[in-house]
């Protein structure tokens, strides 16, 4: 069973869609939660598995399961799992129980609702695993449907206008994309050999012209870029994750925004790393201005939740800042953080939803003093609020600082614009925790519960790994960086980069003795 | 190993004490009730004691090898980059230590008669626990990382405590404000750990060190990495121009302004520079900037301290004051001078902080000093606690104050910068005013108001803590008797020799040092309490400087219309002009084109989820066709 682990892993989420399918009608909406939830939490114990099975010191794929699926066209069933997709699998199954359990309250159509949220699942795991470029892109379409549903079925009042802009938006993108799959698939059939598997392609796009490759990076860049999303092809962000029920907003800032920061570490870089290398400084101020303009949009905020989605651009900033530096810390520091903003933001989203399930408002405005009505809750808004501003000992710090220090040994100026956000990023957090928990309290919420024994079931795990990850970075790190390490000699295989120098040995002090 | 040595295995029970306090006040503090203070109080004592021992054996090994780094474990490590958390005790770390746990505990013991009856208790607790884990960390860090960590945790525990009473709105504008203002300068810290780490490849103190002596850096780096830090320092400890949080920050509970605004946070920056000191000196202009900087502050501070009404603002304007005379030390490369006195500060400041408290707890917490007066009578303890604090301060002899200032004068003068040394005496002087007229307009007179009249003295809970302070501020001068005393002797294998030369005789500047403050202690005297000056008629008078000093030469409201608006302007102008509507509006133009262009784009008007769920899984189906059909 072991060996199919990936196969198991993605399509688990499967037998829970079908128990639902087939139940039908007849389970009650607490069952089917039930199902969802159970299904869910096997699923995370499983992927489990795939950590234990993982060998750190390896840097290609591993545990890879490949079966020809369709011959004639060479398009192959195959999955493989490295340091970087690892944490994104993990990532996700860690928190779809959560982001189940957050919908508890949920009473509109349920069955339905869990079935996007599984095959959400699926798709999502699948668009992490595939290495076959038309198996990924078919995930990667897929995984646009369920979310379209949550959003459309179950959000707020604009939710059609934020369903439509977000599948019209990441579509547009997509076509780029399945253009430049195809352009390759017909060079690779031109070399003799037609396939879509990575590995191969890499090699034919190795072989292709410089001005070709370019062209195709683009291709995937535009596909990808709005899914991180990088300025400035934002804008359907904010919407989406307004209009999105709870769950839906967790799991789009969590794990769906990292699938197009990890499209370009996964294809762009591997595929083209000439190209990648090409447009660094292109891409790199464009994420500089996505760092900067998304907290000054944030700061300007009085919606919580669109506050909260424009750090998002703010910090996924971050994220392809650090991956286009090229150095080890910079691309470690980049997948650290990817998985550091899921748990951070993950958690933002969630509190923020279980203060609308009391007080129906997400506008700061009419929030306040909820720290003298329910402590604990705004105790764990603080907490996350405190790992998005990436206050040391929590975990979005060491990424953040990861990604500074490596990109400002290739750029001083990249790397101190980047760190202006931590100022911007006090600002606007800071602000909102002051207006949702200090000042008066409106008298319409004084006498609301604090966290609920599910409510702490769910916020629980993900501010422990907050504040476990800050700690101990080194639990993720070191599986990260053999990957990230080969990623960056990939782009400049003649000086992989380091930020960090090597001084000479003679400087090396003495033990034990004063300076 | 020696048994002193394996002592050394336990350095890291001196956070980690604190630490475990914090969290059990916070998940417990309720159920704990009273005892939450006691608790947290007797971790402290436990770190105090700790800490003494550790630094009594620290002092037992030969001068030139009392450094002990423990290492705990490895943080970060990428690339060639590690970070580990590794503590370290050496002559400065150790002073440090002991001045956080053991005015820190006097603190939390005081703090426990003071927040008496507040609901919230344990929650106070935990965070003044957190406060001094984070500090703990800040001084121990044997990497700039760690420093860090401990630099921003302490800013986040400044930042609870002074909105502690979050239902007060200045209570919490003030936090936010003392937050951010820091984190510029935290900003650029950053930047600086980032040139350090690109520049040495390494963040621990150890190995910088080497690497500097051995002329592992170029002059102008040296220069960039200090200021960059040095902005850190300008920001935490509230100099001159990011001094503007810690007046507000008064807004929190006293014993918060006592420990974190006075004894321990804001002297991180003296710390840090001192820590540092082979870069700045390197630099040289690093140095040249932080003696301009403490100068400025020191001067600056002394005239707006002078026009508060409110006793903990006089305190806290005093406060940057005195961390200016710090850094004006530091920058005269005196770190044993700059160190001597930030241990004699953090006592006569405390005791002079948690006195205010006291007397805000005997007049139903009133703090305009204009409705004093006559208070050393029914608080005596309190009174003749606080006149002992102020003393030293106002530099009379031998108190800690005295020798500290002077010290740092002395070096002004005898390493040929006069006007550095005319400069510092005038703000000396300004210092022994300003205390004296808050003393003479609280303790001495006539009451001027009900709570006045009717102020009682504070249970021992609280007395007693001032009265350990004050013997503390009388005997710190002894720690110090001249430049070349125990401390600075102590001090001098990190911090290096005392520098010297010649200047006037140290007698001579002895004597303008007391006439000066004397003078200035019986001017405040005679228009404040001897009643032969109507003050309040001069005041009038003076109305316009006056307004100008109470409101910090409204250096506040030139940064709210020079910066905070037009910045305001800019993100609005961003969030609501260029993002909705024009990049918002740009993609929704070219959806409405699409939209018109395509005649099925009615279809996809119409929400319903099955046509676009049937569209994807057309597009798929077509899609594998058309490459069947190629392939």
């Amino acid at each position: 069973m072991t060996a199919h682990i990936l196969t198991l892993t993605t399509f688990l989420p499967l037998a829970g869609v079908i128990v639902l399918l087939a139940g039908g009608r007849r389970l009650g909406d607490q069952t089917t939660k039930a199902i969802a939830l159970l299904t869910t939490v096997a699923t995370f114990v499983i992927s489990l598995v795939i950590l234990g099975r993982f060998d750190s010191a390896a840097t290609g794929f591993q545990m890879i399961e490949r079966y020809s699926w369709v011959k004639s066209i060479g398009l192959s069933y195959l999955l493989g799992v490295d340091g970087v997709s690892l944490w994104m699998v993990l990532l996700t199954t860690f928190l779809m129980p959560l982001a189940v359990l957050a919908s508890w309250h949920i009473e509109k159509d349920v069955r339905r609702y869990m079935l996007a949220m599984l095959i959400l699942e699926i798709s999502v795991v699948g668009s992490f695993l595939a290495l076959d470029l038309l198996l990924f892109f078919v995930f990667f379409e897929a995984l646009l449907v369920p979310m379209y549903l949550l959003i459309g079925g179950w959000g707020g009042e604009r939710r059609v206008y934020a369903a439509v802009k977000f599948f019209l938006y990441t579509m547009a993108g997509s076509a780029f994309l399945l253009l430049a799959i195809l352009f390759l698939y017909s060079k690779s059939g031109a070399a003799g050999h037609a396939t879509f598997d990575l590995r191969s392609l890499m090699s034919v796009a190795g072989g292709l012209p410089a001005g070709t490759t370019r062209w195709l990076f683009l291709g995937f860049f535009i596909a990808f870029a709005v899914k991180v999303p990088l300025f400035p092809l934002h804008t359907w962000l904010a919407d989406a994750h307004t209009e999105a029920p709870t769950a839906g907003s967790v799991l789009l800032a969590a794990v769906l925004l990292k699938v197009g920061a990890y499209g370009l570490i996964r294809f762009n870089l591997a595929l083209f790393p000439e190209a990648a290398k090409y447009f660094a400084s292109f891409v790199s101020v464009l994420a500089v201005i996505g760092i900067i303009y998304g907290a000054v949009c944030a700061i300007m905020q009085t919606d919580i939740k669109r506050l909260v989605a424009y750090s998002s651009v703010s910090h996924l900033g971050f994220v392809v800042l650090g991956i286009f530096a090229f150095t080890h810390q910079g691309m470690t520091g980049g997948v650290l953080q990817m998985v550091n903003h899921g748990l951070a933001t993950g958690a933002l989203f969630l509190v923020v939803g279980m203060v609308y399930d009391r007080t129906h408002t997400r506008q700061l405005g009419e929030l306040g003093g909820l720290a003298g009505v329910t402590p604990w809750l705004a105790g764990a808004f603080l907490f996350a609020v405190l790992a998005s501003v990436g206050l040391p000992g929590l975990n979005s710090f060491v990424g953040e600082f990861l990604v500074i220090v490596g990109t400002f040994s290739v750029s001083h100026w990249f790397g101190s614009l980047a760190a202006v956000a931590v100022v911007l990023s006090a600002i606007y957090l800071l602000w909102s925790y002051q207006r949702l928990a200090y000042g008066p309290v409106h008298e319409e919420h004084r006498g609301l519960p604090d966290l609920s024994v599910r409510e702490v079931a769910i916020l629980a795990p993900i501010l422990g790994l907050i504040l476990v990850f800050g700690v101990a970075p080194r639990l993720l790190t070191d599986k990260i960086q053999p990957t990230a390490n080969a990623v960056v000699a990939r782009v400049d295989p003649a000086h992989p980069r380091d930020a960090a120098p090597i001084l000479a040995p003679a400087a090396a002090p003495a033990p034990g003795t004063a300076p | 190993m020696t048994p002193a040595a394996s002592a050394f295995h336990y350095l890291w029970l001196i956070p980690a004490l604190p630490l475990a306090g914090a969290a059990v006040n916070l998940f417990f503090g309720k159920r704990l009730g009273k005892l939450s203070g006691v608790l947290a109080s007797a971790t402290l004592g436990a770190a105090f004691l700790l800490s003494a021992l550790l630094v009594k054996d620290l002092m037992a090994l030969p001068g030139d090898g009392r450094l002990v780094v423990r290492h705990l474990f490895d943080w970060i490590s990428v690339g060639n980059l590690t970070v580990a958390a590794d503590l370290r005790l050496d002559q400065v770390s150790a002073i440090m230590i002991l001045v956080v746990t053991g005015v820190g505990a006097l603190i939390h013991v005081y703090a426990i008669g003071y927040m008496h009856g507040d609901p919230r208790t344990g929650r106070f607790f935990a965070y003044l626990n957190l406060f001094v884990f984070f500090m703990l960390m800040l001084v121990l860090g044997e990497n700039l990382l760690l420093l860090y960590l401990g630099w921003e945790g302490v800013g986040l525990c400044s930042y609870l405590l002074i909105g502690f009473w979050f239902d007060r709105p200045e209570a919490s504008v003030a936090a936010k404000k003392a937050f951010i203002t820091t984190r510029i300068g935290d900003t650029f810290m950053l930047v600086g750990l980032a040139l350090i780490v690109a520049k040495f490849g390494t963040l621990d103190f150890t190995a910088i060190f080497h690497a500097t002596a051995a002329g592992g850096i170029a002059k102008g780096t040296a220069t960039a990495i200090a200021l960059l830090l040095f902005a850190g320092a300008i920001g935490k400890s509230a100099q001159v121009p990011l001094h503007v949080w810690l007046p507000d920050a008064m807004a929190g509970p006293t014993p918060v302004s006592a420990l974190i605004h006075a004894a321990t946070m804001v002297t991180a920056g003296v710390y840090l520079v001192v820590r540092m000191h082979p870069i700045f000196e390197l630099s040289g202009v690093a140095l040249t900037v932080v003696l301009v900087v403490g100068l400025v502050t020191a001067i600056f501070a002394g005239t707006c301290a002078f026009g508060q009404d409110d006793i903990k603002r006089v305190l806290a304007y005093s406060t940057i004051s005195q961390l200016g005379f710090m850094f004006m030390a530091v920058g005269m490369r005196a770190y044993a001078a700059a160190m001597f006195m930030l241990v004699a500060h953090a006592f006569y400041k405390a005791l002079m902080f948690l006195g205010a408290g006291s007397v805000m707890h005997g007049t139903h917490d009133a703090t305009d000093m204009r409705t004093f007066g006559g208070l050393l009578k029914p608080m005596p303890i309190t009174g003749v606690t606080f006149l002992i604090g102020a003393a030293a301060q106002a530099g009379v002899p031998p108190l800690a104050g005295f020798f500290a200032k002077d010290a740092i004068l002395e070096i002004a003068n005898h390493t040929g910068r006069e006007l550095v040394y005319v400069l510092g005496t005038f703000a000396a002087l300004l210092s022994a005013a300003y205390i004296g007229r808050l003393v003479f307009l609280t303790f001495f007179g006539e009451p001027r108001s009900q709570e006045a009249a009717h102020a009682h003295e504070s249970p021992p809970v609280m007395w007693i803590p001032l009265a350990v302070l004050a013997a503390g501020a009388l005997v710190a001068g002894w720690l110090n008797l001249t430049p070349e005393g125990r401390l600075a002797g102590f001090l001098e294998p990190v911090a290096g020799a005392v520098p010297g030369g010649s200047g006037l005789a140290v007698p001579v500047m002895d004597a303008i040092a007391i006439a000066i403050t004397l003078s200035a202690l019986i001017a405040a005297w005679y228009t404040f309490a001897s009643g032969r000056v109507d003050w309040l008629a001069v005041r009038e008078r003076f109305q316009p400087l006056q307004r100008v000093l109470q409101n910090g030469w409204y250096v506040d409201r030139a940064y709210q219309t020079v910066l905070v608006e037009p910045a305001r302007a800019f993100a609005h102008i961003t969030a609501f002009v260029v993002d909705t509507k024009i990049i918002d509006g740009l993609v929704n133009a070219i959806g409405a084109g699409v939209k018109r262009l395509a005649s099925v784009g009615r279809r996809v008007q119409t929400g319903y989820v099955r046509t676009y769920a049937l569209a994807i899984g057309l597009g798929v189906v077509a899609l594998m066709f058309w490459v069947g059909v190629r392939g």
